[in-house]
């Protein structure tokens, strides 16, 4: 593990010194950044976000002694306990509350403390935040509404500390679903998520939350939705991810350049609405596409991305879109090195895919 | 946390030692409790043996646990809370049954002006119910739900509230936006869903929403708006506003898990948002017998510790006076209030509905008849000499034309044309959607019999 945070911290320089082409304010501050880790970075999101908006408020289960993940930690001493509070145990009731608030013209920052338990207040993302806009012709809307989840794998989270549950939310109009894979990542997407004018449903992988450290800029600035960024440049075979999976598909590029294998490798970043442009572009160039993520392969989104995928770049695909993802069972204890989508598994496929 | 006293009798010391035994850790090996038989007083808390507690949090001679949220007395007998209150809560009402004040009864002044725009809006809300009831049934609109029988409710609490105060609201509560100003024509464009109803045509008829008249647009969903309308409230009081949230919904939603998370949640943040519940007695064929076995709804607030009523909601000027004080409190407290009103859905649940396959038709035509609001509302202002016959007729016919009119001009008009199909779902149109939008006029040209003729490509 030391191995891949150090490989880590190199990564994110370089992603760092990659955005900046697209972002002068990012360059110029990221020679400025200190090296942080990702609930770090999110805090900071946060700091910004109820700074420079006196109408954004943050709240959910424990945030207001610092959050179980800490992402929340110092908050409420400097904005004061109307704007940053605990609520009730009830997801159902923060998602509710954060609606009507943001439609009062307030940035709602939610938090579900665990994406494992968003699924009761599944209704009021899907039939209410989802639709409120479109339902009233745009009489009305909750756009201020950013809820924030820490998902995905961690090493002993099991059933209910572990889950993926991203492809639910990408089957709704109306929603975008946002997923850093850094800190850099992490604190410019939060606060373009905050700011965007639609509900967000951000998801955060907590197994990066200490151990993913980089430089960050201190000051405030924002990366785009909905625009996928290319990590790696690469020839043979491109593979798309998001999130924590992202470090492991760097890995299994690594070693798939031992082998002579040139990836490009492409974080989607924002799964709805997604940057297909970039991926199509990438696989007419590489003839081939591996997608992968820790939720169940069966409905995930990677099915979306193949098919789109398959649908545009039929003529130009050497072999079929292989996916390497979680396994379609519940997410397992003991089970979890069998379940996960490792390295060697996307490997296995690189190579299979590349010599198809 | 869990203290335990000295206990008095046989019984409950025998009740205690197996509570004790089960509760406390690391004490396998330990002899049992001792309880001491006299005068002296002892304590056993959950700390570890030797460590003492401290008297701050408890007090044995007073038999009082310092508990979070005030003290607890301790007491000696095993005394289960009943699961009723006996008597069942008391109703608040003003009028009698033939429309006279009861004498004592204390309610807010409504002057001549508020009175009789209370009465013309709820036969307004009646000639609706009626002419789009029938509208539906020509075919005309395709669906329609009505408020018969819950018209006080509808008028009165809205003639309670301020237009700054914003509303959530289920859907069988028109009245308060008609009472706000919505016109006869807005209504009938939402019903027909054509180019001027503020929805675009997207939802189904009675979907109404006024961004003008604090009136968020309608869900389908149950208790949905509840929740919501608690944020929106925690907002107004951030904000300083002289103003409320205010959301309506039936017996049947109280079910939801949003009811439990909005009250539990205004409590909590002391939200000035009035949760205003119509037990009208069915959730479409459900009686509330088979809904809850609390005393209604009214109950529960206390549970929630959220100050609550009951009023008799065929009563418009109780209604009238509980929303007035409740807005009052609600905003000069921050402080949420439950009211309940007790009413009866006279109509079927809506357009899709024969209720009289699920209940009889007597007890219908008996809240039809005899406890109509209306009717008695009516000898009220009557009695004041603030209306009569004449004028009755003369406005139920205006009503009546207007309202033929509106659903003319409603019918007539344009839809809206196709590219509102894909505007709204976000801010902007995002690049998948407008591939989709693309797609989609090909289709259309290339198959226009597939598609209605009255939508404008």
């Amino acid at each position: 593990m030391a191995m891949v945070l150090r490989r880590g911290i190199s990564r994110g320089l370089v992603a760092a010194t990659r955005s900046l082409s697209t972002s002068f304010e990012v360059e110029k501050s990221t020679r400025e950044g200190k090296p942080i880790n990702l609930f770090s970075a999110i805090n900071q999101a946060l700091h910004i976000a109820l700074e420079t908006d006196p109408r954004a408020y943050v709240f959910g289960e424990d945030v207001g002694f610092g959050g179980v993940f800490r992402c929340t930690t110092g908050l409420a001493d400097r904005f004061g306990r109307n704007r940053v509070f605990n609520t009730p145990l009830c997801e159902q009731g923060i998602a509710g509350f954060a609606i009507g608030l943001a439609a009062m013209g307030n940035r709602a920052i939610a938090e579900i403390q665990f994406a494992d338990y968003i699924y009761p207040a599944f209704d009021q993302i899907v039939n209410e935040a989802a639709k409120f806009r479109y339902r009233s012709g745009n009489e009305f809307n909750c756009g201020g509404l950013t809820i924030r989840s820490p998902y995905g794998a961690v090493g002993h989270g099991g059933h209910y500390h572990s889950q993926s549950p991203e492809a639910f939310f990408c089957h709704v109009p109306g929603l975008k679903v946002v997923i850093p894979r850094s800190p850099l990542q992490a604190k410019g997407l939060l606060l373009s998520s905050i700011r965007d004018p639609n509900p967000v449903v951000f998801f955060e992988p907590k197994w990066l939350y200490r151990l993913s450290v980089e430089e960050v800029p201190e000051q405030d600035y924002m990366l785009p939705l909905s625009e996928a960024e290319v990590i790696r440049q690469g020839s043979d075979i491109t593979l798309v991810g998001w999130g924590a999976q992202i470090s492991v598909l760097e890995q299994a590029c690594d070693a798939a350049a031992k082998d002579g294998i040139s990836c490009e490798l492409i974080d989607l970043r924002t799964l709805i609405p997604w940057d297909k442009d970039t991926v199509e572009a990438s696989v007419k160039k590489t003839g081939r596409l591996i997608v992968s993520h820790e939720a169940p392969v069966t409905g995930g989104f990677g099915a979306e991305i193949s098919s789109s995928i398959a649908e545009r770049c039929f003529l130009r695909l050497e072999a079929p879109v292989a996916r390497v993802c979680g396994l379609d069972t519940p997410f397992p204890l003991v089970y979890e090195p069998f379940y996960m989508p490792t390295k060697n598994k996307i490997l296995h496929a690189i190579k299979e895919t590349v010599s198809y | 946390m869990a203290l335990i006293c000295h206990a008095r009798s046989t019984a409950a010391r025998h009740f205690m030692r197996g509570l004790y035994a089960s509760n406390v850790i690391g004490r396998r090996n330990s002899p049992p409790i001792p309880f001491s038989s006299g005068g002296s007083e002892r304590c056993f808390g959950s700390a570890r043996a030797g460590e003492s507690v401290s008297p701050q949090y408890d007090d044995c001679r007073n038999q009082v646990l310092d508990f979070p949220g005030g003290k607890v007395a301790f007491i000696p007998e095993m005394r289960f809370l009943s699961e009723s209150t006996g008597e069942r809560i008391s109703c608040y009402r003003v009028l009698d049954d033939n429309g006279q004040t009861i004498s004592g009864s204390s309610f807010k002044e409504v002057t001549r002006e508020v009175a009789v725009k209370m009465y013309r809006d709820m036969i307004t809300l009646q000639v609706m119910d009626t002419i789009f009831y029938e509208a539906q049934r020509q075919g005309r609109i395709s669906f329609f739900l009505t408020s018969t029988g819950e018209e006080a409710i509808n008028i009165a609490s809205a003639a309670a509230l301020s237009n700054e105060d914003v509303v959530f609201p289920q859907y069988r509560e028109p009245g308060v936006l008609l009472w706000r100003g919505f016109t006869l024509q807005e209504f009938a464009n939402q019903c027909f869903g054509n180019k001027s109803d503020y929805g675009k045509g997207r939802q189904m008829p009675i979907h109404y929403g006024s961004r003008k008249y604090n009136y968020f647009t309608i869900s389908s969903p149950i208790a949905t708006q509840l929740p919501q309308a608690v944020g929106a409230a925690y907002s107004l009081k951030m904000d300083r506003k002289e103003a409320c949230a205010v959301t309506y919904f039936g017996d049947g939603g109280t079910s939801e898990g949003d009811f439990h998370a909005a009250l539990n949640f205004a409590a909590v943040t002391e939200s000035p948002v009035i949760f205003f519940c119509r037990n009208n007695g069915w959730a479409i064929s459900t009686p509330t017998e088979e809904q809850f076995r609390s005393d209604g709804v009214v109950i529960r607030g206390q549970a929630y510790g959220i100050r609550s009523i009951r009023v008799d909601g065929n009563d418009a000027l109780a209604v009238y006076s509980a929303v007035h004080l409740a807005r009052e409190m609600a905003i000069s407290e921050a402080r949420p209030i439950l009211i309940e009103a007790l009413t009866y859905r006279v109509g079927h649940h809506s357009t899709s509905d024969d209720s009289t396959k699920y209940r009889p038709a007597d007890e219908i035509n008996h809240w039809r008849t005899e406890r109509d609001p209306i009717s008695r509302y009516r000898k009220w202002i009557e009695r004041n000499g603030w209306w009569c016959d004449d004028v009755e007729s003369e406005f139920r016919s205006s009503v009546r034309k207007e309202l033929l009119q509106a659903i003319q001009v409603a019918e007539r008009a344009q839809k809206p044309p196709l590219k509102e199909l894909f505007t709204d779902v976000y801010d902007v149109v995002p690049s998948n959607l407008r591939e989709q939008e693309q797609v989609l006029y090909q289709t259309v040209d290339k198959y226009p019999g597939d598609y209605p003729s009255d939508v404008p490509i």
